[in-house]
């Protein structure tokens, strides 16, 4: 392997488009986990589910980033109603953060991803699109067209729900739930109502994550483990909740997990995620960007 | 005195039935489900006593595969030895993510475990010497004396190291260590303050799992006679063990081990007759309906008529 200048930056252009893509696939667990302090272990799964709701719907001739915008709406209802179920059976009897949490969250990764390995099997699904399979040349160096399409998406999805939290009452109102949730409930609001709309929000979210992730390359059942690492390293990195902090920590890993491509190859890569998440809970457990 | 007692009558009925001309499919499949008594036996030390929820249990199993494998490799030790060693190096493996997470909230520590298996892995496929990716073809040595093949003394082995590790979480249960475990998964805070040494006895429960579950992957090797990465690391070991203990109930040791039975006998069944993601997807449909209706497990819902309480 000859190291280079050259290679070094190709990696690290690759490894910014590539980190915003890891923000955007995070930002919903930033806002369930990082906000609402649901241990949403099945959030990856989630998003993989989406991936294959945008297949069929991209199926029915529809762009794949526009199949994931239809999605959503329906993707909040479903977030709703599993905040709404894990509300009224585990955090209204106060054992929320305890085994049983962790366990139903992983339980319904294990039941989503078979069943979509029941429906589709193991094999690995594409989608259509006028910018998949071309790059841009740019000098000597050549960017995937669909890398800069989830690069832009990342990009907007991240600046929208920045702009939600700090300027909209209700984007405020979920802050101040995870600031303060008795404070809130003493002042007469309902915080379970701000909850599950923004653990709707952050499922939504998650359909729009799974259409780039089937425009960035192939999707199977079995994908959700791997970035189960990703999302969460991202968000322990950034600070929990801090949507600008995900941002960076995206750009951080996707920089990281990109060289480490270049460097070591392949087979090295999924430990990249791993390895910084576990460097960040034995350093700095608060993240970079949290208080 | 009663436990002890019924511990070597097991003990001594297991070595009975591998001399006994009995079917050697019979053995093959117990070995699975013997694997999981130990599984969900050492992840309740730590899950259902302090509340610390572990889903890399494949992490410490499969470095006690990988270390049986390399001593078998490299110094031709024997079976005891290997398990001594997955043993050691579980533990110590526990003993280092717990340093490095225990001190924060459960839901870290939780997430670290699924980086300890994703990072293990990825070093066992890097490594060439004990196969890297494709995985190692092993050669079994001569069964010894009173055993008629080597499966048959697998069975054995791991009876005992069931009766071994439930001993352990009796142990650990009866004692101060246990009375202290539970302070923590009620309220740390309030056993902090009121003077439990609350990382000690999580760090001593942490190592405790490491080890007892490095053990019960040392003779996996052996009993495949190959190893590979990919079906040792396998999250498949995480359902299992965090299912069989919160479905058989995690407030006492007998939980883990009817946890275990029903589900690692269920699993085989339904793995031969219908298909093995269908099994995955019936322990997961299992636990959830479990966490959900049932809190305490099948422990729970017979407590009434049961002899001991909590």
């Amino acid at each position: 392997m000859i190291f280079s200048f050259d290679l070094l930056f190709e990696a690290v252009l690759f490894g910014v488009l590539l980190g915003c893509f890891y923000a955007a696939v995070s930002i919903g667990l930033s806002v369930s986990f990082g906000l609402l302090d649901v241990p949403h272990v099945a959030h990856p799964a989630i998003m993989v589910f989406g991936s294959y709701c945008a297949y069929i719907v991209a199926g029915w001739g529809l762009d794949p980033i526009l199949a994931g915008l239809v999605l959503m709406p329906a993707f909040f209802v479903l977030g709703v109603l599993i905040y709404r179920f894990y509300y009224e059976t585990f955090e209204r009897r106060g054992s929320e953060a305890g085994v049983r949490g962790l366990a139903f969250f992983f339980g319904l990764a294990f039941i989503i991803e078979v069943g979509l390995i029941l429906v589709f099997g193991v094999d690995q699904r594409t989608v259509q699109a006028p910018y998949i399979g071309s790059s841009l040349a740019l000098g000597d160096y050549r960017l995937p067209y669909r890398m800069l399409v989830a690069f832009g998406v990342a990009l907007v999805l991240t600046a929208a729900l920045t702009l939600y939290f700090s300027k909209t009452f209700t984007g405020r109102a979920i802050k101040a739930v995870a600031q303060d949730e008795p404070a809130l409930r003493l002042m007469g609001a309902n915080p379970v109502r701000i909850k599950q709309w923004a653990f709707g929000i952050a499922t939504g979210v998650s359909a729009l994550a799974g259409a780039m992730l089937i425009i960035i390359g192939p999707v199977e059942p079995a994908m959700d483990r791997v970035y189960i690492g990703r999302t969460f390293c991202v968000v322990v990195l950034a600070g929990l909740g801090s949507m600008t902090g995900t941002l960076a920590a995206g750009l951080i890993l996707g920089i990281a997990e990109s060289i480490v491509l270049m460097l070591f190859g392949a087979s090295w890569a999924p430990a990249v995620a791993f390895g910084l998440l576990l460097l960040v809970l034995g350093i700095r457990p608060q993240g970079i960007f949290g208080r | 005195m009663k436990f002890w007692i019924s511990a070597a009558a097991l003990a001594l009925f297991a070595l009975g039935l591998a001399l006994s001309p009995v079917n050697e499919y019979f053995f093959y499949v117990s070995y699975r489900v013997l694997t999981f008594v130990v599984l969900a036996t050492a992840w309740n030390i730590l899950g259902g006593y302090a509340g610390y929820v572990n889903f890399g249990t494949p992490a410490f199993f499969g470095v006690g595969a990988y270390t049986a494998v390399v001593l078998f490799q490299w110094l031709k030790a024997p079976l005891a030895a290997q398990i001594a060693g997955g043993a050691l190096i579980g533990g110590l493996l526990g003993f280092g993510v717990g340093m490095l997470t225990l001190r924060l909230r459960g839901i870290f520590f939780a997430i670290a475990t699924v980086a300890v298996i994703f990072i293990t892995e990825t070093l066992m496929i890097n490594w060439r010497y004990v196969g890297g990716a494709t995985g190692l073809q092993l050669l079994r040595p001569e069964v010894m004396a009173p055993f008629e093949n080597y499966i048959r003394m697998l069975f054995v082995v791991m009876a005992w190291m069931g009766i071994a590790a439930v001993a352990v979480a009796r142990y650990v249960q009866d004692s101060w260590i246990g009375r202290g475990l539970r302070a923590v998964r009620d309220s740390e805070e309030a056993a902090e303050a009121s003077g439990v040494p609350t990382l000690k006895l999580k760090l001593f429960a942490c190592t405790v799992m490491g080890a007892l579950m490095g053990a019960a992957g040392a003779p996996m090797p052996m009993y495949l006679s190959f190893i590979e990465p990919a079906s040792t690391f396998n999250l498949d070991y995480t359902i299992g063990a965090l299912g069989s203990a919160i479905i058989g109930g995690m407030s006492h040791w007998l939980g883990p081990i009817i946890g275990a039975l029903l589900l690692g006998t269920l699993q085989q069944i339904i793995t031969v007759t219908i298909s093995g993601e269908v099994n995955v997807l019936v322990v997961g449909v299992l636990l959830v309906l479990f966490v959900v209706v049932a809190p305490g497990g099948i422990l729970g819902l017979f407590r009434k008529w049961l002899p001991f309480s909590r």
